[in-house]
């Protein structure tokens, strides 16, 4: 079939074009990638040479044999990290939190924007919305000073109010279990505004006959709400599921790091992957160890990412990433 | 939804219920922000002895006095941060509207290999630290500002945002006119597509100055002399030198009287709000931006 000379002809056109996309650009859109180059260069300095860091991840790295003078242990570090249980807490308190964030982020922002969509009153609603979106604003510095204000054992306003009714001070920083509430509390705290608005966005594109129809029909308000507008948030629900489940042994290290620090007590239920790699750069430096958790988690992240860009290649192409 | 529509008793009762609901949440929003500024405005030893409160028994502004005594620190703090979110914010712009306007033009051939290159690295990388000994022994930007800059200036997410925006929003014919009338891309990008995309660079120019101005990490990471400190850093620092101190003195078992030296409490406050303030001033501008785009990022090109 492929000897057929029209294809034959077709084959040899497709190659050349292909050989030669750089070449016809170097000569006729040299301005273009004349204006594309600093983003070219830069990624290429400070994104694909550190790549050859990865090899870091197989040795056991000492400042003065740098690079390629370190001894090379092949997968030790990575053997190591799994015999010692290290790499199945830090993969369990990552995903463990981004699925909180993912799922109980989702619920809360579907049902916030709906309420936003539905109650009576522009003024009430425009306020809410502004008030709601500030959290988003904000450094991570002040949301761990805002943490400590309220939590802290001495003066924190949480003990305040406990002591002045009577109760036991509660030690939030001395208490492990509790930060599994707390840091998805925080979380939820400072993106759920941020994140109503797609949602927001989604439900003022439904049609208004739809709902028209619907209240001819004689649908109740709740049928409404269960019926035309839940569905019709599915498909950016949909994406934006399986985006953040490509994204899920991604910590947000800001997050727990301005809420924990280095607060060695808390670190069995609060430590993610990447403020273990943190604390092995700065803390107790272990260059070699570091760079294998760091390699496991872009291995696995990138796997997620393409699994879920396969999957929305199924569900809905259109959105696909590539 | 005029306010004649007669509305059903299920919506009546959803409006109230979720008044309600929304008013809690929005009251937890706000709360820790009315914390902040009262604990700021609050005594010293009414805090030391009765803690933060909303009501507090006795009210004072020693604590800016007392931040403003000796406020070279707070003034270069403030230099460095406007500094490097100007700068960092204008070169990241330029940067990021030129390669999203050359990935958008369909005559430009190589545009999509060049798009998978930029997309690569948010899907695969070495991390943390080979990106740390680069910048630090290759780069050799230890304690320089332009560590500070730097690491923000290239985001591809934002390029593909420029480039969808251009794709969607502006006809090709006006490519085509502006050619026939000699111009060539540079001048078609200054004079032609730059104002037609001012809803895509205002909000991507408030995207990366949040993002500089909100900084804490790459001075945490680089910068080791404190003149050179960010302002976000300058207050981490201020709130963990004092926990740091509180929590020696309670191993100390209150032996050590270091009450004198701590910065004091509602010092952290004040602080917080003089490093927040200009953000929370100008929010009630910018709010727009950040909602636009987020819903021209839901676009796909």
């Amino acid at each position: 079939m492929a000897n057929t000379p029209a294809a034959q002809g077709k084959n040899t056109l497709e190659r050349r074009k292909k050989m030669s996309d750089f070449r016809y650009d170097l000569k006729h859109n040299k301005t273009l990638l004349f204006m594309v180059f600093p983003s070219i260069l830069y990624l290429f300095v400070l994104s694909y040479l550190p790549m050859v860091g990865i090899y870091y991840a197989f040795t056991n790295y000492n400042y003065q044999g740098g690079l390629f003078g370190s001894p090379f242990v092949g997968f030790a570090n990575f053997k190591f990290l799994f015999a010692s249980g290290t790499a199945w807490k830090l993969t369990f308190n990552t995903v463990f939190y981004n699925v909180i964030f993912i799922f109980g982020g989702t619920a809360l922002r579907i049902a916030i924007a709906i309420m936003l969509s539905e109650i009576i009153g522009n003024v009430f609603r425009k306020v809410t919305q502004t008030i709601i979106f500030l959290p988003h604003f904000v450094s991570m510095v002040l949301v761990g000073v805002f943490a400590y204000n309220l939590m802290n054992y001495e003066t924190g306003l949480i003990n305040n109010i406990i002591t002045s009714l009577g109760g036991e001070r509660f030690d939030f920083y001395g208490t492990p279990w509790i930060w599994r509430l707390i840091i998805p509390a925080v979380e939820f705290w400072k993106s759920t505004g941020y994140g109503t608005i797609i949602y927001l966005a989604a439900i003022l594109g439904i049609s208004e006959e739809i709902y028209e129809a619907a209240i001819i029909d004689g649908v109740t308000f709740m049928q409404k709400i269960r019926y035309i507008t839940l569905p019709s948030l599915k498909p950016t629900f949909t994406i934006l599921l399986l985006m953040s489940l490509g994204g899920i042994i991604r910590g947000q290290f800001d997050l727990f790091y301005q809420l924990i620090g280095n607060n060695g007590l808390l670190f069995g239920t609060t430590d993610i992957i990447d403020t273990y790699v943190y604390r092995v750069l700065r803390v107790s430096p272990n260059i070699g160890m570091g760079s294998a958790v760091g390699l496991y988690q872009s291995v696995i992240g990138a796997l997620m990412v393409l699994g879920s860009n396969y999957l929305i290649k199924k569900l809905e192409p259109e959105n696909a990433l590539f | 939804m005029g306010s004649a529509t007669k509305y059903t008793r299920g919506h009546a009762t959803f409006n109230i219920v979720s008044k309600a609901i929304l008013a809690g949440f929005a009251t937890a929003c706000l709360l820790p922000f009315i914390l902040m500024i009262i604990g700021s405005f609050t005594d010293n030893t009414t805090v030391l002895l009765n803690g933060y409160s909303l009501f507090p028994e006795k009210w004072s502004i020693a604590a800016y006095e007392l931040i403003f005594k000796y406020p070279k620190q707070v003034v270069d703090a403030y230099k460095v941060t406007i500094f490097v979110t100007a700068v960092g914010t204008a070169i990241a712009l330029t940067i990021t509207t030129i390669s999203g306007y050359a990935l958008s033009r369909p005559t430009f051939r190589s545009r999509n290999k060049i798009a998978l290159y930029l997309y690569f690295p948010s899907l695969f990388g070495g991390g943390l630290i080979p990106w740390y000994i680069m910048m630090t022994q290759v780069l050799r930007l230890s304690d320089s500002i332009w560590a500070l800059i730097i690491p923000s200036l290239v985001s591809t997410y934002n390029i593909f945002l420029v480039r969808n925006f251009i794709r969607t929003s502006v006809p090709l014919e006006l490519f085509e006119s502006a050619k026939i009338d000699g111009a060539g891309e540079l001048r078609t990008f200054g004079q032609i597509i730059l104002p037609l995309i001012t809803p895509v660079t205002a909000t991507v120019g408030l995207f990366i100055a949040l993002g500089y101005w909100n900084d804490w990490f790459l001075s945490n990471l680089f910068i080791t002399t404190p003149s050179k400190y960010s302002l976000q850093y300058y207050l981490y620092n201020m709130l963990n030198s004092s926990k740091a101190l509180q929590e020696l003195k309670a191993i100390s078992g209150g032996d050590i009287s270091i009450d004198i030296d701590l910065p004091s409490e509602t010092a952290k406050l004040a602080m917080a709000v003089v490093a927040t303030g200009p953000i929370i001033m100008l929010y009630p501008f910018v709010q727009r931006y950040f909602v636009k785009g987020l819903v021209i990022g839901s676009v796909k090109g």
